[in-house]
């Protein structure tokens, strides 16, 4: 047994070495870029589009001159919708392929099956999906929204401007919404909402008899309070639920819902008459009339060769993500890890939604809270949007376990999860 | 009357002029006392068009009280997304569908209007704050509507939002009304104007409360608690008491819709188990593949929809009738060809065939992802088909009552099929004793092959109707297989009549534990349940007895 595992350590340091080297001798060829998304299985409907706008993006970049003098080049690997596969092609990646940085990722259970992979051999992940927060590694770029990012604010929104008082959280049964509607539940209550007044629902995924339950949330809502329903409910389970909302009569005007997982791509192809009015909150929306962003749109679809195709928020927090590394990069003036994690924070580039995106100490980024009101073509009506950019928060600090916690990459603390109170690094558990 | 007089309105609107003319009496004390004397003007209109929703909100108000002809046409246009801006003169129009084509016209104008590209106008979006102004505003505008349920919408609107200055125009509306339900929905909107009132008397407040008691419904409810009225005042009590007895008839009633939601989700679950009843419950075959028959009937809907939009539109409303017949022939076809190739050779192997239909099914997944992509396709449901309708307090939607009848017809049309026809005849012979249907002469693989593709057909059509209440993607089946097996595992294997209960009881099971437990726990708690009663039943409720059963 020792002699084996000796072994493979050997072979490892072997190819280690072979890959240092490999990377030296590189020097002069092209900047590798890996592209870390599943083109087949479930989740080939929404990263498959996020593969595509890195591919843009790079050959833009490329068309421009390169980077550093040197072009760049895709490096694109199929993890198949398979969690730990995604560890493996992350592997293969940064050993095989040597890549200098990595987009990827889109489930939170898949970010969480690569994170050892990325610490272990040091590289850099750009994460650009709205995500649960209560996280932030050394070696990964948050370019999604944190729930103060999203939830918090479209929690405001209805509070404020619909009046809404009485609050149905309702989800699909994984880590995401269950965390999700813990802080938002810590949240309402420290706003002076009662018990009563919420109602908490999860199902299993793909969901499709909605029946009963939209039944409760009717009666839910008929207690002479104006009455919402926070979504997180994930996927395929979404268009069953909306039908059978507007089959029993349920209007977006008497109970809207708002959704954190809906979004154009996912709205593309299905039948919208019974989602129309209902919201969602995100940090970009395709409707946008900035000049980056109609500016983005043309060069997306010149590049897709469909002026039908559908932008969405990760596509645009890919854009912000790749920019952010290129000024870097260009910043440093080296491709080299540590150097770049170190120039990242700080770097602001352009969103289209027309300000500046800046990288924080705590590794996630500024963003404008947009909250839209779905159409019957399948495009959000703006209905908010917030004044400031609104700094992404890698602790909650409505949960009770997470309040003291921050995140600040910068020396003197260099730390994911430090506690304020204890002054000490780690104190999560 | 301002508006009859004005020049420019349109012709077709005349036979529709003395309705407005009714709806302008019915008003006249109080909306249009405020209105501008001239109806509404392109200013106005224009305002519709703004950024700023407050200004729009102001405008729809202002449109309906101004009692112009127009007015219900332009309101319904901005509800329904048909508002559009020109853009070469940034003037409002109306998009109307005139034999399939759309055309635009300016509704000040009153033209019948013209056709411009889409890139010539902007539609004119609306957020759910105008949608409210937009629904109150209707409903004033359609009480005078000759369309009795248009007028029953009217009158639900003012009972779910009480305006006082709205208590005359219902009460003149009273005097006229003639149908039953909309007189009586009008009086509980009448009992709800003045409940809410407090400048009512109170003696008219107590007795609008008895009144709401009386109709019972949730919306009555919804009223009752959120009228004012002090704690302990005898209007409070009366309040408080009407209110437990509402919550009481509508908890007897809640009882009644869970079994009804238990019923329908039964019926799914028969319909998608009725074609593996005869493939896996007559044959013994373990078709793993059967939840693919099932995604390919739901294709087939979408592409018969799709070559039927080619032809007429007209025809989407009886698309899923004409889906029918193909998706059992297609899914039928299928099927004849997986047992002609594959099962044939594997009759008496359980094991194998598991595996082979198993990867059969990966196959036909991943042929559907390739000619189709990955993501849902967008099948339509006919109008016949959509909303609901009250029973009583019950809820029952169209598509959930379709789907239960229909799974019941087609079970009935299996078991005439199987006990009445010489086709029956032969394939229960044949799985009762191969040799002997053989030496009386039955050729038994070709009844293998009929009773497989029968199997397959019906799993088609099975495919029809889900494609109304589930996703169409490549993973339509998978939904399905397992809940199938456990239908029929459940109810005993080769027993319709099994399957029909056993896929009832597994529905109205699930939704009765659902309410209390949530919908994992009841998906947790119906797999042990079953696990323990095959313990106990190996055989299912209504095993098969005799020769048989070996």
């Amino acid at each position: 047994m020792k002699v084996l595992r000796s072994g493979f350590f050997t072979r490892l340091w072997i190819v280690c070495l072979l890959a240092g080297s490999g990377s030296a001798m590189a020097a002069e060829g092209p900047i590798r870029v890996g592209i870390l998304h599943s083109l087949s299985g479930t989740m080939a409907i929404s990263e498959t589009t996020l593969r595509d706008v890195m591919l843009m993006l790079i050959e833009e970049q490329n068309r421009n001159g390169g980077l550093l003098g040197r072009q760049l080049e895709a490096v694109v690997v199929d993890p198949a919708s398979d969690w730990p596969l995604f560890a493996e092609r992350a592997r293969e990646l940064l050993t095989v392929h040597n890549v200098d940085v990595v987009f990827g990722c889109w489930t939170s259970v898949s970010r969480k099956a690569v994170l050892p992979v990325f610490r272990e051999l040091n590289g850099i992940l750009f994460y650009p999906v709205q995500y649960e927060g209560e996280e932030s590694e050394r070696n990964v770029f948050y370019t999604g929204a944190a729930p103060n990012q999203q939830a918090i604010p479209a929690v405001d929104y209805l509070r404020e401007v619909e009046g809404v008082e009485r609050w149905v959280l309702a989800g699909t049964d994984y880590v995401y919404p269950r965390t999700t509607n813990r802080i938002l539940e810590a949240y309402l209550k420290q706003q002076g909402v009662a018990d009563e007044d919420i109602m908490i629902n999860y199902t299993p995924f793909g969901h499709s008899d909605w029946q009963s339950i939209v039944s409760r949330i009717r009666a839910f809502g008929s207690r002479g309070k104006r009455t919402a329903v926070v979504s997180t409910i994930n996927g395929d389970a979404n268009v069953p639920f909306y039908r059978e909302l507007a089959n029993q009569g349920v209007r977006a005007e008497d109970i809207p819902v708002i959704a954190f997982s809906v979004g154009e791509e996912e709205l593309a192809g299905i039948d919208t008459g019974p989602l129309v009015g209902h919201l969602a909150a995100w940090n970009y929306f395709q409707s946008l009339e900035t000049e980056a962003n109609q500016q983005f749109l043309e060069r997306w679809h010149a590049f897709t060769g469909d002026s039908r195709r559908t932008a969405n928020d990760p596509m645009e927090a890919h854009y912000i993500g790749f920019n952010m590394w290129v000024s870097a990069v260009e910043q440093a003036g080296t491709t080299d890890v540590d150097t770049v994690i170190d120039t990242l924070i700080g770097v602001q580039v352009p969103n289209l939604s027309g300000g500046m995106a800046e990288m924080l100490p705590n590794h996630h980024i500024t963003k404008p809270v947009l909250i839209g009101e779905i159409q019957s073509d399948g495009q959000f009506f703006i209905v908010d949007q917030s004044e400031d950019l609104i700094p992404g928060e890698a602790w909650s600090s409505y949960l009770p376990g997470s309040r003291n916690i921050i995140a600040d990459w910068r020396p003197p603390i260099s730390c994911g999860n430090y506690n304020t109170e204890t002054e000490t690094c780690g104190g999560a558990q | 009357m301002v508006a009859r007089s004005d020049p420019r309105r349109p012709p077709r609107i005349l036979e529709a002029s003395h309705l407005f003319l009714l709806l302008l009496s019915l008003l006249a004390g109080t909306a249009l006392a405020a209105a501008p004397e001239e109806g509404f003007d392109a200013e106005r209109l224009q305002q519709l068009g703004e950024r700023n929703l407050r200004v729009v909100e102001q405008a729809v108000a202002d449109i309906a009280a101004s009692g112009a002809p127009e007015s219900l046409e332009v309101l319904l246009a901005l509800r329904d997304g048909r508002l559009y801006r020109r853009q070469q003169d940034d003037v409002i129009v109306v998009a109307n569908r005139v034999d399939g084509v759309m055309l635009y016209n300016d509704p000040l104008l009153g033209t019948l209007g013209e056709p411009l590209a889409e890139d010539e106008v902007t539609v004119i979006r609306v957020s759910n704050r105008i949608r409210r102004a937009l629904s109150a505003a209707i409903a004033s505008l359609s009480l005078g509507s000759d369309d009795a349920t248009v007028r029953l919408a009217a009158a639900r609107q003012f009972i779910d939002s009480p305006d006082r200055d709205l208590l005359e125009a219902i009460e003149d509306a009273l005097e006229v009304e003639e149908v039953a339900r909309v007189r009586q929905a009008l009086e509980v909107a009448r009992a709800a104007t003045i409940a809410s009132d407090p400048g009512q008397p109170d003696d008219a407040r107590m007795e609008a409360v008895e009144r709401l008691a009386e109709a019972g419904t949730s919306r009555a409810r919804r009223v009752l608690l959120s009228m004012f009225a002090e704690e302990d005042s005898a209007l409070g009590l009366r309040r408080d008491e009407a209110v437990a007895v509402i919550d009481r008839n509508l908890a007897r009633w809640q009882r009644a819709q869970d079994l009804w939601y238990g019923l329908s989700l039964g019926s799914v679950l028969l319909l998608a188990a009725l074609g593996l009843a005869i493939t896996f419950g007559v044959m013994g075959v373990i078709n793993m593949a059967h939840g693919e028959m099932i995604m390919i009937g739901a294709y087939t809907t979408f592409v018969v929809q799709g070559v039927l939009r080619g032809i007429s539109p007209a025809l989407a409303e009886v698309s899923l009738l004409i889906a029918l017949p193909v998706a059992f022939l297609v899914a039928g076809a299928i099927g004849v060809l997986i047992e002609r190739t594959v099962i044939r050779r594997l009759y008496s192997r359980p094991l194998e065939t598991l595996l082979a239909t198993w990867g059969i099914s990966l196959i036909l997944q991943q042929t559907v992802r390739t000619l189709f992509g990955a993501s849902n396709q967008r099948v339509e449901t006919p109008s016949w088909l959509s909303g609901s309708f009250e029973f009583g307090q019950l809820m029952i939607t169209y598509n959930r009552l379709a789907i239960l009848i229909f799974a019941l017809v087609v079970l009935a049309a299996v078991i005439l099929l199987l006990t009445r026809t010489s086709l029956g005849l032969h394939i229960r012979a044949v799985t009762q004793n191969r040799k002997m249907a053989e030496s009386m002469g039955i050729r038994s693989d070709r009844v293998d092959m009929l009773t497989f593709g029968l199997g397959s057909g019906i799993a088609g059509i099975a495919g029809v109707a889900l494609s109304q209440i589930a996703n169409v993607s490549p993973n339509l089946g998978q939904n399905y297989i397992i809940d199938s097996f456990m239908v029929i595992v459940f109810g005993g294997v080769g027993n319709l009549f099994g399957t029909l209960v056993g896929a009832m009881t597994l529905g109205v099971t699930t939704q009765l534990v659902e309410p209390t437990l949530g919908a994992v726990a009841a998906k947790v708690l119906i797999l042990v349940f079953i696990i323990i009663f095959i313990q106990f039943r190996p055989r299912g409720l209504f095993p098969q007895r005799g020769r048989a059963a070996e």
